[in-house]
């Protein structure tokens, strides 16, 4: 049940998308970002999906287990194609009751659900093809220059390696605990609103009691190995830019001009 | 009625890079009033296989058939959680209520009982498992030690009147006394009650001297099953599981290398010291 979200998930591999830096996984995946959201024509549309599905190829993941972890924003894909079809003004093409769908509407919500779908398709591959410890060194080298403005860029990443690093074993915990609750009984599944709420408690005590324990135990065994933050810190693994990093960033820099030129140029 | 197992294969997140299949045509039959050790190295399956007994987990291939009922027919699911309880291993960690009272309440409660109902099976699980209700029923169960929260979360299923009692790995991470207390009255519950027992464990120490039967686990599928005596008599077979065999019959194995004529199907202390002193009587006779 619990563990059929992807989100998060990483798969270890030796595709090309899985050995680019993962500096270069973050930098590529915001210029992918950014061009998604300047394109605003079919043309456009089309070859960054073409871009899409090629990254998609180029992990070297089975495509149904890619496309799997798009189910979970169906619904808000459903709710952005609603809310636009009724709610943009223009030349309306279809009446219910007091709703009406415009042309315009129906043109925007269709591209804006098409570009979700995008957004999530393609930056579930950064956590699909790196590591948590990987991407969390990306962040903190991708941080370090802003130091100088208070940035705790050390601390930050230690949180998210840490945050990462327990996703899975709360998931465990809370499917055990489920399970445990439900061998007395308990229904998570029935009842109104309120009588669900309720039937959460079992579940939600005893999973913060033990998050609390693990953190618990987990800051005692930092300290033991005398952990003490950022400062002085050198690390195992030093990341380096290779070959194929320069031409991936390149490929992004490409992607965003095309989209650019996409929108200015008629 | 017993519970059979029947062809029982079980995978995890089929379809997925993850898919991991934990048990491999598993096939066992539970007798009621039978006293059943389910022992296996750490990942051998024991847990996955536990948790189809109560139908938290269905078979992807095979049946299983509590009383002759399906666990995948979901309209008798809750009666088969009742029937069968279950006890997860640290089940201290799924303590949540107030006071230990309302905690072991909890299960009776969600069986719609009435308040008396649920107050009568609170005292009764409690003292099943050696804790007076009085004294210990108005605590916050996580003022207690290790041992009570454990003994506490497994009265929790007791008030359920379960008829099969499962527990996975009761005694993870307890003292030798803890440990010796859970299991005395585990064998007591067998004896006085009549409860079908199903003890999960990876230590052959701690069930041998309890259980009517063992079933050995390895890699999914059972390996080896019988009665201890005659199960421990296949060392070599054992070890090549993971699992040895209790240090007192090894003993006694060794011993009778010395001393032919000694019994081996030995396992508990008390056997060992009865066998060596006949043993050396009959020889000091001779
Ligand atoms: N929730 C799960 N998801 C995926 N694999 C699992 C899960 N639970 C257990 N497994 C795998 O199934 C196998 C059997 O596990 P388990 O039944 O817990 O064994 P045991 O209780 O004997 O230690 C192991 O290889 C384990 O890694
Ligand atoms: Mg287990």
């Amino acid at each position: 049940m619990l563990r059929d979200i992807t989100l998060g998930q990483y798969i270890p591999g030796t595709s090309l998308l899985h050995r680019l830096d993962p500096r270069t996984k973050i930098l590529g995946s915001i210029l992918y970002i950014l061009a998604l959201f300047i394109v605003d024509d079919l043309p456009g549309y089309l070859v960054i999906t073409v871009f899409s599905l090629v990254l998609v190829a180029l992990s070297g993941l089975p495509w149904r287990y890619v496309l799997r972890g798009v189910r979970p924003i169906f619904y808000i894909v459903l709710f952005t194609l609603v809310l636009n079809f009724f709610l943009t003004p223009g030349r309306v093409v279809w009446e219910l009751g007091p709703l009406k769908a415009t042309e315009e509407g129906i043109r925007l919500g269709i591209f804006m659900g098409w570009r979700l779908l995008l957004l999530v398709l393609t930056t579930s591959l950064l956590t699909l093809t790196s590591s948590p410890i990987a991407l969390t060194d990306g962040i903190e080298y991708l941080l370090t220059p802003f130091r100088g403005l208070g940035v705790p860029a050390h601390e930050l990443a230690m949180m998210m390696t840490i945050a990462l690093r327990f996703i899975p074993t709360l998931l465990e915990e809370t499917d055990k605990i489920m399970k445990a609750q439900m061998a007395r009984g308990a229904d998570f599944e029935t009842g109104n609103i309120v009588q669900r709420a309720r039937g959460m408690i079992p579940l939600l005590v005893p999973l913060f009691v033990g998050a609390f324990r693990r953190a618990d135990d987990l800051a005692t065994a930092m300290e033991a190995r005398c952990y003490r933050g950022g400062v002085g810190r050198t690390r195992l693994r030093e990341l380096k830019f290779a070959a194929r990093d320069y031409v991936a960033l390149a490929v992004s820099v490409l992607l965003v001009a095309f989209s650019l030129a996409d929108r200015l140029l008629p | 009625m017993p519970i059979r197992v029947v062809d029982v294969s079980y995978t995890y997140q089929p379809g997925t890079p993850f898919a991991a299949t934990a048990l491999k045509g598993i096939n066992l039959t539970i007798n009621e009033g039978e006293f059943l050790g389910l022992i296996g190295h750490t990942g051998s399956g024991k847990s996955t296989l536990i948790q189809h007994l109560n139908g938290l987990l269905v078979p992807t291939e095979g049946q299983v058939l509590v009383d002759g009922v399906d666990t995948r027919v979901r309209a008798t699911r809750r009666a088969i959680r009742q029937k069968v309880g279950l006890v997860f291993q640290y089940p201290e960690h799924q303590l949540f209520e107030e006071t230990v009272a309302k905690d072991v309440g909890f299960g009776p409660r969600n069986l719609g009982l009435t308040e008396d109902e649920v107050e009568e099976r609170v005292e009764e699980a409690l003292a099943m498992v050696g804790l007076d209700a009085a004294k210990y029923g108005p605590r916050s169960p996580f003022d207690l030690s290790g041992g009570e929260m454990r003994r506490v979360a497994i009265a929790g299923v007791l008030a359920m009147r379960p008829q099969y009692l499962v527990l996975d790995e009761p005694t993870a991470g307890l003292d030798p006394r803890g440990r010796d207390e859970i299991l005395g009255e585990l064998a007591d519950l067998h004896k006085r009650l009549g409860l079908t027992v199903i003890l999960v464990s990876h230590s052959m120490e701690d069930v041998a001297r309890l259980v009517d039967r063992l079933v050995v686990l390895h890699r999914g599928r059972v390996a080896a099953e019988g009665k201890p005596r005659e199960l421990f008599q296949r060392a070599e077979e054992l070890k090549r599981l993971g699992l040895g065999i209790p240090q007192i019959t090894e003993f006694m194995r060794r011993f009778s290398e010395l001393h032919p004529g000694a019994r081996t199907d030995i396992l508990t202390v008390e056997e060992a010291v009865e066998e060596i002193l006949r043993h050396l009587r009959r020889r000091g006779h001779a």
